[in-house]
């Protein structure tokens, strides 16, 4: 047991951190940290996708064979650390986290040979068809239905907290393709072009001011037959597998501690008039750090089973529980840390190209935004009420 | 970078498992309570036979050459199994400090009889209360006729019951009664009081009062000037060897309710099948869970002791930390065991007060959260 970096990944860690010197410009950082959401607007990412892309580093979790760097556990951990802690964009994981694994572990030839270089280069931006206004939690009463007609599957319905619905040109849905006794069973995963007729986008405003969900509404939508993923009805197993990978397969404790950096820079600066002096506030970032800690360490331990090739067992939904909270509990104490400026409220977008100077500073701003934004964060991707049904189920045995 | 424990520390893991299965259960227990020392020489004997009387000192010394992660391995084990025998006392708190502060000599002669069971320690240190520090030591011994004579009163001495010798500290008046310095104390030297009472819990603890005590020259422990930062160090290690032990409790207790909440049926069903049950039990396993991490994190953090700041920063985080989460598991198990929860005839009562004492002992949560706070605070990025 240690938590050491060995020679090897110490010279690995040497190396993307001169690649990050290199590449990751200071306005790229800036822009991105004033991105309050969950995912950055592409503008924000294209740069650094782009250098990336160049290198082979897109896509951290992706074997030789499709175009990844074919990483160690090890190494993904060291590259994602790096990348958090020098505050570079987040690419957005629809692609890259999501669809293509379940590509690569269930689509055909063609479609591995089509979609997955276009996610590594940026081509392709992919938006997830989960959701419906009536399924929310239980995801597998969905309702939008794609009936078969000749060489192509008609699209009807609607679905809605579709991030990134607004720029993607592809989605990936969850549809009913036919009804069974057991309804996660009439389910299918199908692959949607965004500009087809008969897609309409409603922008849905988020409570901090910015876009980043819509409702999708299909009317009529063709899709042809080979846009479908594995066998029809079986979508509900191949979605698991992609929710599975989005709990747990990233790493979220080094995002977390440079969030906490932040804000702990904020709270020893001027501008919070140094509020890390009051008991309260150093009490609770400690607190908070001591739950970060716990939560790396679980997460290093899923990472050293992994690369023994154990299965870490069902932990996921811990870990997305817990990464959750703990980014909720930063951005609760960022707005404690920015006292009384917590009450200007600023809903323009984007923060970083304001096009006047606004009346607090851009790093004191940004924190009440996040924090409304941050509240999603135990509700989406299975809300915390559902991982721990999960828990219930499948680890404990109940 | 491995968090994988190594084939070692599972052969450990599993002899100590086994050993706390066949010698633990509830009968074995009871009688350990009625047991004049609070624990039963025989397991004691067992221990020093299979090595773990060794296991943190070093190979040149005898010792069996294991760090915090063996003991955190141990600790957690005979926390599952609460057992009641002095091993914080004589081995992480006299031994460590004898091998700290110990001169060749002293090392010589303490350590071999504490490895092979001969000896048994206590370490008597507060005297008012832990949220004083640990700094807070009124007293006083004279260097006289060649020797020392100790007076004072010491409180809250785990196990001084069984000790053979006391480790006590006291002021050295010629220094401006700032130095602390150590004495080893045979336990019926003349003037040592010992009253004593049953431990919360197991155990025993006691009372210390030394009435002109007069010691040997070389009752002293070293001769460095100053024993509060190796005292300061040990008790660090021991804060989180005990975070280990919680971690065993807070696991039995969890295995007890989840077992239980399985087979008491209200309103024609299991109580696990009721939602609100469901999601307390994720509570406490994640509340388990994450004490378990935060121990094993600590083990392997605490050893590194080139930095005091680290190792103060992992010790008291490792208390927040576990010491929460040991309240709500333990909170939540009688809560969910309904009336039986706050009976005798279950062990769940012992679990619970042993965690109260894991509470208790070396500073609260809350004063460890204050350490920490400012410790980190200290640290923060400009």
């Amino acid at each position: 047991m240690s938590l050491s970096l060995t020679p090897d990944e110490l010279r690995f860690r040497d190396e993307v951190r001169a690649f990050i010197a290199a590449h990751l410009s200071p306005e790229s950082r800036r822009a991105s940290f004033l991105n309050v959401s969950f995912f950055s607007d592409p503008d924000i990412v294209a740069p650094w996708q782009k250098a990336l892309h160049e290198r082979g580093w897109v896509a951290p979790g992706w074997p030789h064979e499709h175009g990844g760097p074919g990483w160690s556990a090890a190494q993904r951990w060291i590259f994602e650390s790096e990348c958090a802690r020098a505050g570079a964009p987040q690419l957005s994981p629809m692609g890259i986290k999501m669809v293509g694994p379940v590509l690569m572990r269930f689509g055909t030839t063609e479609q591995k040979k089509f979609y997955l270089p276009r996610i590594l280069s940026g081509e392709d931006r992919w938006c997830q068809g989960y959701s419906e206004p009536g399924s929310g939690s239980d995801l597998a009463s969905l309702k939008t239905r794609a009936v078969r007609r000749g060489e192509r599957y008609v699209v009807n319905g609607t679905k809605i907290w579709t991030t990134h619905a607004h720029f993607a040109n592809r989605m990936f849905a969850l549809v009913r393709t036919s009804d069974e006794p057991r309804q996660q069973d009439g389910i299918s995963f199908l692959l949607i072009d965004m500009k087809s007729p008969g897609i309409t986008i409603r922008p849905i405003m988020m409570i901090s001011g910015d876009h980043d969900v819509n409702q999708v509404f299909f009317d009529d939508v063709e899709v042809p037959l080979a846009n479908l993923v594995g066998e029809e009805g079986r979508g509900w197993t191949y979605g698991k597998y992609l929710l599975e990978f989005e709990r747990g397969g990233g790493v979220n404790s080094p995002k977390l501690k440079y969030a906490l950096e932040k804000v702990r820079l904020l709270a020893n600066s001027d501008l919070s008039c140094h509020a890390i002096s009051r008991p309260e506030i150093a009490t609770k970032l400690s607190e908070i750090e001591l739950d970060l800690q716990t939560l790396e360490f679980a997460e290093l331990k899923v990472l050293s089973a992994l690369q023994r090739g154990d299965n870490p067992g069902p932990v996921s939904s811990i870990l997305k529980l817990r990464a959750s909270e703990v980014h909720q509990a930063i951005t609760r104490v960022g707005v404690e840390i920015v006292g009384q400026n917590a009450l200007v409220e600023e809903t323009r977008r984007p923060l970083h190209a304001l096009d006047d100077e606004p009346l607090i500073p851009e790093d004191v701003l940004s924190a009440v935004p996040r924090h409304l934004n941050g509240r999603a964060n135990t509700i989406f991707g299975g809300s915390s009420e559902i991982q721990r049904d999960i828990i219930a189920r499948q680890v404990l045995g109940l | 970078m491995d968090l994988a424990p190594t084939e070692a520390q599972q052969m450990l893991r599993h002899s100590i498992e086994r050993f706390v299965a066949e010698h633990y259960d509830s009968a074995a227990r009871r009688r350990a309570m009625q047991a004049p020392e609070g624990f039963k020489r025989d397991n004691w004997r067992r221990f020093a036979e299979l090595g773990w009387l060794g296991l943190p000192f070093a190979e040149q010394v005898g010792g069996f050459g294991g760090g915090p992660p063996e003991v955190a391995i141990l600790m957690e084990e005979l926390g599952r199994g609460l057992a009641t025998e002095p091993y914080l006392s004589t081995v992480l708190l006299g031994g460590a400090l004898i091998a700290e502060c110990g001169s060749e000599e002293q090392q010589g002669t303490l350590l071999p009889a504490i490895m092979n069971g001969e000896r048994l320690l206590s370490f008597a240190h507060y005297e008012t209360d832990a949220r004083a520090g640990l700094s807070a030591v009124r007293t006083m011994v004279r260097s006289e006729d060649q020797g020392w004579t100790l007076h004072g009163r010491k409180i809250a001495v785990l196990d001084a019951t069984s000790a053979d010798v006391h480790l006590v500290s006291a002021r050295l008046p010629d220094q401006q009664g700032r130095d602390l310095a150590l004495f080893l104390v045979p336990k019926d030297a003349a003037g040592v009081r010992l009253r004593e009472a049953p431990r919360l819990g197991g155990g025993r603890v006691a009372e210390l009062i030394f009435e002109q005590v007069r010691l040997p020259a070389n009752a002293r422990l070293g001769t460095s000037a100053d024993v509060l930062p190796a005292i300061e160090a040990v008790v660090d290690r021991a804060i989180a060897a005990l975070g280990a032990e919680a971690a065993g409790m807070m696991r039995a207790m969890f295995d007890a309710t989840l077992a239980y909440t399985k087979v008491r049926n209200q309103f024609g069903r299991p109580l696990a099948a009721n939602q609100v049950i469901r999601h307390r039990l994720a509570d406490m396993y994640i509340q388990c869970e994450e004490a378990q991490a935060m121990a094993a994190r600590a083990a392997l953090l605490i050893g590194n002791e080139a930095n005091a700041t680290e190792r103060s920063l992992v010790a008291s985080g490792a208390k927040v930390k576990i010491g929460r989460a040991a309240r709500y598991v333990a909170e939540q198990a009688v809560q969910l065991h309904g009336a039986m929860g706050v009976t005798d005839e279950l062990d769940l009562g012992f679990y619970f007060k042993r965690l109260l004492v894991f509470e208790a002992l070396f500073g609260s949560v809350d004063f460890h959260l204050q350490r920490h706070a400012a410790l980190f605070g200290n640290s923060c990025p400009e």
